[in-house]
């Protein structure tokens, strides 16, 4: 029996960049990850809490913003400490991905394990489709977070 | 004479991005400038040669956090134009989804943006260290709004689910039978927390503003009634541009709205609870008294006592919608512009955003296509009524450090739950000495 796990892409599917987590659950839902729980989010951010809250296991997909070399992949502990600033994994709205896992460290909510994949962006037009250099970088990420998966489940 | 300039790069905490600017010359406050430097973002002007059925939704864009108010605003405005009445089951369900929008944005404003200002912490993540439970109940709120725009709007960030003559689908009432239980614990959790948040040491503030609100004869205020204020006026909503009037101000991106006989005045929680406390439920009426929250109150440090007490409202109006709930015959009434009559055609509506009235007004050509659209929100319509406060209360704590005239000038900022993206994201504060 494996310990629940559960994988989140975060982003707006519209706002061209900003998708790329989803693109990345998206491609390991179809290929279907065993013991594995695939969830998209779109909006409230503070909704993330109630979700992770659940599983001993959580990976999150998300974009960040543009720094000059858009494509490149972040692997984050929040476990260890606050996610860097300078990635811009925040909202416009209050409270991002930063803030919920901040809120969530002080109330007691973080998940056992948790591993962040953050996917820096070229651009958040409206309506676009991926970049070409973050479109590229979606298979690399989904073989990062299967052997991430892989090691979690290893773990249990 | 001595020059001085403090900057706050970000006043955090309000919706949107703008700047205050203070002038003070010796020891008096010279002038005060809430300053929205956010660009304006011409929803009125891209509303031009759309359908009127189409405003809801785009309108709805204007805001993430009330996006219901307006397809509340635009959907009531375009029937009122259209001569559409909606029966009883769909303005009920047009409640019901208003109530799950009032909850989720009072929860966020409560306790994670305003309750911080009065316990002295910086933010809610900090503040959720020590007051962890608080923290968790206004979470559970917001959660149980959310459930309510997730049903009835299809989403809970910009529902989709609002049309013309009343929604594309209506629950079942198996969909809906089990969000009952969920209001009545997000009833107890509001209750909680509006005793929670009345023993906050609240500042010794008041001043005899004009409050303004819709008032219904049965309801506390949402989706209709007529706008009134605390120094008579009584108005049907088609009238508001009579007795409004909204004016660019150099300093802002955003037009100021005032009373043409009077200027400045209030709308939003304060206003609605002073005008229409006798239409609260008797149990929310008890709470308030138990509180010792009285209408006449002055006090704008009190809204959040207020917006708590609206919380177990509209929990307590939810857990009533849902018990009666019978689905409609049909989604949607039948919706011709004019019942078929090729004419141009005007509607104007006034609904209670959580923040306060907001008013729409289309002008509509024969088929239906928006002529004109007029658009005001609530943050406008505060703006010179925040800059009032912030000119009495820069005066008084003039001698405090200025970190601290600061955060008084952002506490008071924050008594309006400002929503300045709504307005035309993060305020600047400037305070010039000389």
């Amino acid at each position: 029996m494996t310990r629940p796990a559960l994988l989140i892409g975060l982003g707006n599917p519209d706002r061209g960049d900003d998708a790329v987590g989803l693109h990345v659950v998206r491609r390991l839902a179809a290929r279907g990850l065993p013991g594995v729980t695939v969830a998209e989010a779109d909006g409230d951010t503070l909704t993330l809490l109630d979700r992770w809250a659940a599983a001993a296991r959580v990976v999150l997909v998300d974009a960040t913003e543009p720094a000059g070399q858009p494509g490149r992949i972040h692997r984050l502990d929040p476990m260890s400490g606050p996610l860097p600033r300078e990635l811009g994994l925040g909202s416009t709205h209050g409270f991002g991905l930063a803030e919920a896992v901040e809120l969530a460290r002080a109330l007691g909510r973080l998940p056992a394990r948790m591993t962040i994949f953050a996917i820096e962006a070229a651009h958040f037009e409206h309506g676009a489709a991926l970049s070409a250099p973050v479109a590229a970088s979606v298979t690399a990420a989904t073989a990062l977070i299967v052997a991430e998966l892989a090691e979690g489940l290893a773990d249990a | 004479m001595a020059t001085k300039t403090i900057r706050v790069d970000y006043l955090t905490r309000v919706e949107g991005e703008g700047a205050l600017e203070l002038d003070i010359s010796g020891d008096a406050v010279s002038g005060v400038r809430l300053a929205i430097f956010e660009p304006p973002r011409f929803f009125e002007a891209l509303l031009r040669g759309r359908a009127g059925t189409e405003a809801p939704d785009i309108t709805a864009r204007i805001c993430g956090i009330c996006p219901v108010a307006y397809q509340m605003s635009a959907v009531h405005a375009i029937e009122a134009a259209w001569d559409i009445r909606l029966d009883a089951p769909l303005r009920a369900l047009r409640r019901l989804l208003y109530c799950g929008e009032w909850i989720e944005s009072h929860a966020l404003h409560v306790v994670m943006l305003h309750a911080p200002d009065f316990l002295g912490f910086p933010d809610a993540i900090s503040m959720a260290a020590v007051h962890g439970e608080a923290v968790r109940q206004g979470l559970a709120l917001k959660k149980a709004g959310n459930a309510l725009l997730r049903l009835l709007g299809g989403r809970e960030v910009h529902p989709v689910n609002v049309r013309v003559g009343g929604f594309y689908r209506v629950p079942t009432r198996d969909e809906l039978a089990p969000l009952a239980s969920t209001m009545e614990e997000a009833r107890a959790t509001a209750i909680a927390l509006a005793r929670w948040v009345a023993a906050f040491p609240f500042p010794d503030f008041g001043r005899d503003y004009e409050f303004v609100a819709l008032r219904h004869p049965t309801e506390y205020p949402m989706n209709e009634g007529r706008l009134v204020s605390s120094r008579g006026l009584d108005i049907a909503v088609a009238e508001y541009e009579d007795a409004f009037a909204e004016h660019h101000v150099a300093h802002s991106t955003a037009l100021q709205s005032g009373l043409r006989a009077r200027g400045s005045y209030l709308v939003g929680p304060l206003a609605r609870f002073n005008l229409n406390h006798d239409r609260l439920s008797p149990s929310v009426q008890a709470l308030a008294d138990e509180l010792g929250l009285a209408p006449g109150c002055t006090n704008p440090y009190r809204s959040i006592v207020v917006r708590a007490l609206e919380l177990v409202q509209a929990c307590e109006e939810a857990e009533g919608l849902i018990a009666a709930y019978a689905p409609p015959p049909a989604p949607a009434m039948a919706v011709t512009p004019r019942a078929g009559t090729p004419q141009a055609s005007t509607g104007a509506a006034c609904t209670e955003a959580p923040r306060g009235i907001l008013y729409h007004r289309y002008d509509l050509d024969a088929e239906g296509s928006i002529l004109q659209a007029r658009i005001v929100p609530p943050t406008s319509q505060n703006q010179s009524t925040i800059e009032d406060d912030l000119r009495l209360i820069a005066t008084r704590d003039l001698a405090l450090p200025e970190h601290e005239l600061r955060d008084h000038c952002e506490q008071a900022i924050r008594n309006y739950d400002p929503c300045i993206s709504c307005s035309t994201h993060f305020l600047r504060l400037t305070v010039r000495r000389q």
